[in-house]
């Protein structure tokens, strides 16, 4: 190698570690700049949803507060009551419980099990509390005859944790019995597997219309003339400033009883007396077609104003007559849009809450009125937990879906 | 008797920011309208009577508020306004005093229901049937309102289990005094269920206390279940003429605890003796329709007034007292099957 290009070599490399250096800065920069963001993520968002929902596998009240009883427990086969062993140590346990004040919680959490066991382990702790003499079985079954149950103790087992799928089996119309099987829950008491079923449903009827409203509207817009399409974009835009409750308690005052549609209607002569529009699966789609629309238009509205207008006049100069224009050279190049647009709906109609609520009757509401449901009356978090850990499953499993068919690199370019 | 979590809020920054010292008595309600009552009529002029200082706060109930401010050892509330099932799991708990009733005028001074060991009842309201007198001409029963044949119309319940079912016993001609009894076998819940499914289909279902109302005035429903408050109050301010049924409908009450290891016992027990006056209870129904729970509170009410007051004898005869050790015991798995009727 001569000297002159040794020297070249050398501020080659000189500069190749500056200009590294150099994007180094930048990219420390530029993650100095976002990291406030990723923390205000991570804290406020990503953690409490990840200790939320790990509220669904978790079990831990019982554990720590019937620890005898649960050792005693494990050598049970769940087909009969358990020795006398077992029973002194739940004697031992719910007197420490009780002088600790620990029992509340853990009682609770079997009450989500077993109806009546929080009264069970609370009275049973107040009955035990005093000594006794002679044998441990009969005086707890004295203190209350749910102990002569299998599956009261079935229900402790059941509750050990400090790993459950109690709550995933609950949420998916199943339970455990004593002895450990896997079985179907009492059919009056099995409700999600419909529900879930029902939050598609739902969900994927919205898709469906908003797709079919919206796709000529963004049309429109999209082969307007600039001030008609500014001023049409701007109306697609407009109910974006108002708050989604709202528009829901818009629709409560246009489709009530004595409302404005009703009125209309029996102006028109259509009806006789004023139908009832309220509290029904129509209030409920209608609405959330309503407030969702905005999403479709916006991505197919993007994609249609890309697609150069030649194109079309290209296939009409070619023959082509509208219709096939239109499925042959426009529809095509819309679908990235299309997909954008209908997986935006469709995820964020899966998560409707407050509008089946108020707009819906008994059968219309969804799986997050549900995890509402079950997080403030019953204050069963682990239900709770379970239900929106299922529902974030099935929409990731969608979205993926959507990866593999798609690609999102289609959306993009929306 | 829960307020909007906004008024709660408000009312939290308003007065929990007010400067205390060591620590003055800390009254907690439930926020809202029925706080601002509750300070015109109790609060001000017991604080004026005796010289004592108070700051107040608010909050939205739940029993693991209370739990978590005794277990932390740091509790700065005094006196708490519950609920029946709080008062009853936190007596349970140990969270509050016993009270001693010989300082705040002795049991007999109170209506039986009213006195419990840990907590003194200070209000008593009731969930209704109620109408609107412009649509229904007389006063119909809960038969009546399971009778869609003979008058035709939606009929509103609050979507839950909780009240519904005793209303579907009332309505079968289970009497008052057994519906607890009939619900807690197994026959008497399917005798519910069976009575609810005969009426579901003219069912509109309210969720929040304010939408009660709101249905019956825009004629979405012919009578509907409601908290009697908020008939009364549609009344008064927005000029309706909606009846309530006393017979048949549920009542609870709302109690004054003293926290755990309270450092003001002495001046909430002195809250609780200037709350105990009937003539000062007196002074809540015209501004918020909840009864007063000590005796005589109705005496020299004026015909309206008592009319509408849940204590009044007339109306608290036929009305019957949620049970809550029932719900405490069953509301998990009879919400379970209750949700699972609805949703087919």
């Amino acid at each position: 190698m001569s000297q002159a290009a040794a020297i070249e070599t050398s501020r080659a490399e000189a500069l190749g570690r500056r200009t590294r250096r150099a994007a180094r800065g930048r990219s420390v920069s530029a993650a100095l700049l976002v990291a406030p963001l990723l923390v205000f993520v991570l804290v406020s968002f990503a953690a409490p949803i990840g200790a939320m929902l790990l509220r669904g596998v978790e079990d831990p009240e019982v554990g720590p507060v019937l620890p005898r009883t649960l050792a005693a427990l494990e050598r049970w086969d769940g087909t009969d009551l358990p020795d006398e062993a077992t029973f002194a140590a739940l004697v031992e346990d719910l007197r420490a419980a009780r002088a600790a004040g620990t029992l509340p919680v853990a009682a609770s959490r079997l009450n989500h099990d077993i109806a009546g066991l929080r009264t069970t382990l609370v009275a049973s702790a107040r009955r035990l509390a005093a000594p006794f003499e002679g044998s441990a079985r009969e005086a707890v079954l004295r203190a209350d005859p749910a102990w002569g149950q299998v599956e009261t103790w079935g229900a402790i087992v059941r509750a050990r944790g400090p790993w459950t799928d109690f709550f995933l089996l609950a949420a998916l119309d199943l339970r455990r019995d004593a002895t450990g099987r896997i079985g179907p829950v009492p059919e009056d008491q099995a409700i999600f597997r419909t529900v879930f079923f029902r939050t598609f449903w739902i969900a994927a009827m919205v898709t469906a219309i908003t797709l079919a409203a919206g796709y000529p509207l963004a049309a429109l817009i999209a082969l307007a003339r600039p001030s008609v399409s500014a001023v049409l974009l701007f109306l697609v835009l407009l109910p974006f400033w108002t708050s989604l409750l709202v528009r829901t308690a818009a629709w409560m005052v246009l489709l009530a009883r004595e409302g404005v549609v009703n009125h209309a209607l029996i102006a028109l002569g259509l009806f006789g007396a004023p139908k009832q529009l309220l509290f029904n699966r129509f209030a409920v789609v209608i609405a959330m077609v309503h407030i969702l629309l905005p999403f479709m238009v916006l991505p197919l509205y993007a994609v249609m104003r890309q697609i150069p207008p030649i194109h079309l006049r290209a296939a009409a100069s070619l023959g082509a007559p509208p219709l096939a224009a239109f499925w042959r050279v426009w529809l095509p190049q819309t679908l990235p849009g299309i997909g954008a647009g209908c997986l935006m709906v469709f995820i964020q109609a899966l998560g409707f809450y407050v509008t089946p609520a108020l707009l819906g009757g008994g059968a219309d509401q969804m799986l997050p009125y549900f995890i509402g449901f079950y997080a403030n009356q019953t204050v069963n978090w682990g239900l709770a937990a379970a239900l929106s850990l299922l529902l974030l499953v099935a929409t990731l499993g969608i979205v993926g879906l959507y990866g593999r068919l798609v690609g999102f690199s289609a959306v993009r370019t929306a | 008797m829960r307020r909007s979590f906004l008024a709660t809020a408000a009312a939290t920054l308003l007065f929990a920011a007010a400067p205390a010292s060591a620590r003055d008595l800390t009254i907690v309600s439930w926020g809202g309208a029925y706080q601002d009552a509750q300070r015109e009529v109790y609060f001000r002029p017991f604080s004026q009577a005796t010289g004592i200082r108070f700051v107040e706060d608010s909050w939205d109930g739940g029993i693991g508020v209370l739990r978590t401010r005794i277990q932390s050892g740091n509790n700065t509330w005094d006196l708490v306004q519950v609920e029946s099932e709080e008062l009853l799991l936190g007596c349970e708990e140990g969270l509050f005093e016993k009270l001693d009733y010989a300082r705040i005028g002795g049991r007999d001074h109170y209506l039986p229901e009213a006195v419990h060991d840990c907590g003194v009842g200070t209000i008593l309201y009731n969930f209704v049937l109620a109408w609107d007198r412009a649509k229904f001409q007389g006063t119909p029963t809960w038969a009546d309102f399971w009778n869609v044949e003979r008058y035709p119309g939606k009929r509103g319940l609050r979507r839950g289990v909780k009240l519904n079912l005793e209303f579907a016993l009332l309505a079968d001609g289970v009497p008052p005094n057994q519906v607890y009894a009939t619900l807690r076998t197994e026959a008497g819940v399917e005798r519910a269920f069976r009575m609810l499914d005969r009426l579901k289909p003219h069912i509109v279902w309210w969720q929040s206390s304010a939408q009660a109302p709101q249905i019956l005035g825009s004629g979405e429903v012919l009578m509907t279940s409601a908290p009697n408050g908020r008939i009364t109050n549609a009344n008064r301010t927005e000029r309706r003429n909606f009846g309530i049924q006393w017979a048949g409908s549920l009542y609870t009450i709302d109690s004054w605890v003293i926290m755990k290891g309270s450092p003001n016992r002495e001046q909430a027990y002195r809250f609780l003796a200037f709350a105990a006056n009937p003539a000062v209870q007196a002074k809540l129904i015209p501004l918020i329709p909840y009864g007063g729970t000590a005796k005589g509170a109705n005496d020299g009410l004026p015909p309206e007034l008592l009319e509408v007051s849940p204590t009044n004898p007339a109306n608290l005869a036929v009305s019957l007292m949620i049970d809550d050790q029932f719900w405490l015991d069953n509301l998990d798995r009879l919400s379970q099957r209750f949700n699972a009727w609805l949703a087919r």
